[in-house]
């Protein structure tokens, strides 16, 4: 019994915030002259519903890069650091992904795998140069993982504007991958692709190494308090490197399934317009950084956005309601205060 | 490339269009940051304070009612801002995060219930802000450029600096909220009403990144594009962190700040790719906070 109590308890913060938004939404729909009942009823039927569980199914493709990127954010937070940089190490993750499988003659699994450990090797540096300016410089890591999105965003729009820009096609984006190292479809015809496998079973074994491993023990130690991890003996620096490396490799991990599994190529624009890296980074703040948690938040928050689509087919009220609900459920989140950054206080940051 | 020749009076005449919507959004940083708070959610006020100038500019029909609307916008997201942070007592950093990702939002339904439109909303009907030539210094070489030809935003943000410094240094109000800031539990045994100083310094973030967000929508260009504030709030905490949230230091940060955007708007007319040269400001931000580590563990 006791650990289904305990599993409760952790949802009763997060189901209050989700209810708050919900009535918030609903006044606010009423201000702006909508139904909210029959707006909330679309978004149901347009997240879950459909023919042929059509909608079911695109929530579960919408959910691999939230979740991945919720749990990119989750790890870094978890541990205590305020990693916002998730964007431009989702984003170079991507390009480098592109890059490899583009330049690397006959494709297949080989030139797939050498993609992806390219797209986390991009990832990951870009988020250990952050932590190299806050540990050796101390740069606050919040401020510089956030300003280090625009380089490299613009960084990326510059390449496939200019020198990789795929001339045929008219648009700022590369050429398109080989098949062969596009990740194969799950089931015939549908749009499921491997990655969505991929980013569950790194959910699964996040989760292991935050609750079973030593090295995870460390993490959740210095997420609570820095001060008292650094007593017990904690490397709170090696911790950081490591903590940041992987937090940012996660990240890049996404970019290369999206390219790999979505786009076959890397479009200008095509992972930092749908805001997966925030919406990541919301999920993290709603399950308090806890990588099981990551995983139901993200499927509840792309239920909300694939919903989203579907009020806007059958309602007058605009998609980006979506996102007005996510920002106030993170908003009442925040309100409690157990939760938050792994629920502790970091001392030093900003 | 002649550097010198860069230097003409499009390069001067920007640096001010520039600078001033980071100026503003700072001076209500350091403002929160006397008072003890760390507000990282100036980039969302921001925004909303751009979204509300173009709604009132084209409603109220003028740039004034513009000015006025996004001042409303901006002290209303601050309100929020205030309850969160002051009155329930949450992380300020996750409320910040909030605050920035819900202006967002809320911007882009907005513009599509109201306008009906995506990406940006351009009319004849919004009235941009009025420039003011200021007659003898106009003719000045350098000068001229620099000083002449603003909206009233660019002077009110300098008097705001002024201001704020007279108030944190000259005035009781100042004294009590540096207080507060400094130790708020010192300055509460004295009779200081400290959540009230923090509403007040949070309020007052809000109209001023109201403000800053009139000058980008209404000053610098005439319309609303989504996320136009594209990082400026956050360039504006670091520059209360460079400035040592002092109101001069905080000047000269967003003088240098708008200084590399204008720099990066002016090579772009030399044809290098845009990319390149809007990263500008970004990079420049960030190699100044090495400095103001360097210089906060030597002092």
């Amino acid at each position: 019994m006791r650990p289904w109590r305990t599993a409760l308890a952790g949802l009763e913060g997060p189901l209050v915030a989700v209810g708050g938004a919900v009535a918030a939404g609903a006044l606010f729909m009423v201000a702006t002259g909508h139904d909210p009942l029959a707006a909330y009823g679309a978004m149901i039927t347009g997240a879950l519903g459909g023919r042929g569980l059509g909608n079911l199914l695109a929530t579960l493709l919408r959910a691999a890069p939230i979740v991945g990127m919720g749990l990119a954010a989750a790890v870094a937070f978890r541990a205590g650091f305020f990693n916002l940089g998730g964007e431009g190490q989702l984003v170079l993750g991507g390009l480098a992904g592109a890059v490899v499988a583009l330049a690397l003659p006959g494709g297949g699994l080989l030139t797939a795998l050498l993609a992806t450990l390219a797209a986390l090797l991009a990832g990951g540096l870009w988020a250990l140069a952050a932590a190299f300016f806050e540990i050796r410089f101390r740069v606050p890591l919040l401020v510089s993982t956030l300003l280090m999105n625009y380089p490299a965003r613009l960084f990326a729009s510059y390449l496939v504007n200019h020198p990789l820009r795929d001339v045929g096609s008219g648009l700022p984006q590369t050429e398109r991958i080989a098949g062969g190292v596009e990740l194969a479809r799950l089931g015939a015809g549908g749009r499921l692709h491997l990655g969505v496998l991929v980013v569950a079973a790194t959910v699964l074994a996040a989760a292991f190494v935050v609750r079973r491993t030593r090295v995870g023990y460390r993490m959740r130690m210095a997420g609570l308090n820095a001060r008292f991890a650094r007593a017990g003996g904690v490397d709170l620096d090696r911790l950081g490197y490591g903590v940041m490396f992987s937090s940012g490799a996660l990240a890049g991990l996404v970019g290369a399934v999206q390219v790999l599994g979505v786009h076959h190529r890397f479009i200008d624009g095509s992972l930092t317009d749908p805001l997966w890296a925030w919406t990541g980074l919301m999920v993290a703040l709603l399950c308090g950084s806890r990588p099981l948690g990551v995983l139901v938040a993200g499927l509840f928050f792309a239920a909300v956005q694939t919903g989203g689509f579907g009020m806007e087919r059958a309602t007058e009220v605009p998609r980006e309601l979506s996102r007005v609900l996510q920002a106030l459920i993170i908003l009442f989140v925040a309100a409690q205060a157990r939760f938050g950054f792994g629920g502790g206080e970091r001392e030093g940051t900003g | 490339m002649d550097l010198l020749g860069l230097f003409d009076a499009t390069l001067l005449g920007s640096l001010p269009r520039f600078a001033t919507p980071i100026l503003l959004a700072a001076l209500g940083g350091l403002l929160c940051e006397r008072a003890g708070v760390f507000n990282i959610g100036l980039e969302g006020l921001m925004l909303a304070g751009a979204f509300g100038a173009v709604v009132g500019s084209y409603f109220g029909g003028g740039a004034l009612a513009g000015v006025g609307v996004a001042v409303l916008a901006g002290l209303a997201l601050a309100a929020l801002l205030a309850l969160f942070a002051v009155t329930l007592r949450g992380n300020e950093i996750v409320i910040g995060i909030a605050i920035n990702l819900l202006a967002s939002g809320l911007t882009v339904y907005l513009l599509r219930s109201i306008f009906g439109v995506k990406g940006a909303f351009q009319d004849p009907a919004v009235v941009g802000l009025p420039i003011h030539r200021l007659p003898g210094v106009e003719a000045l070489p350098f000068l001229g450029p620099l000083l002449s030809g603003h909206s009233s935003i660019v002077y009110l943000a300098l008097a705001a600096t002024a201001a704020i410094q007279l108030l944190l240094f000259r005035h009781v109000i100042g004294l009590r909220l540096r207080g507060v800031g400094e130790h708020a539990e010192a300055a509460m045994t004295l009779g200081v009403g400290v959540d009230r100083l923090r509403y007040g310094a949070i309020l007052a973030s809000g109209a001023l990144c109201g403000l800053a967000g009139a000058q980008l929508s209404l000053g610098n260009v005439t319309l609303f594009v989504e996320n136009m504030s594209a990082g400026r709030g956050w360039i504006a905490v670091v520059a209360v962190m460079f400035g040592r949230a002092h109101p001069l230091g905080v000047l000269g940060a967003c003088l240098l700040f708008g200084f590399t955007e204008s720099l990066g708007f002016r090579l772009q007319g030399l044809m290098l790719p845009s990319q390149l040269t809007e990263s500008l400001p970004y990079m420049v931000t960030l190699a100044s906070l090495f400095v103001f580590r360097a210089r906060a563990s030597r002092g």
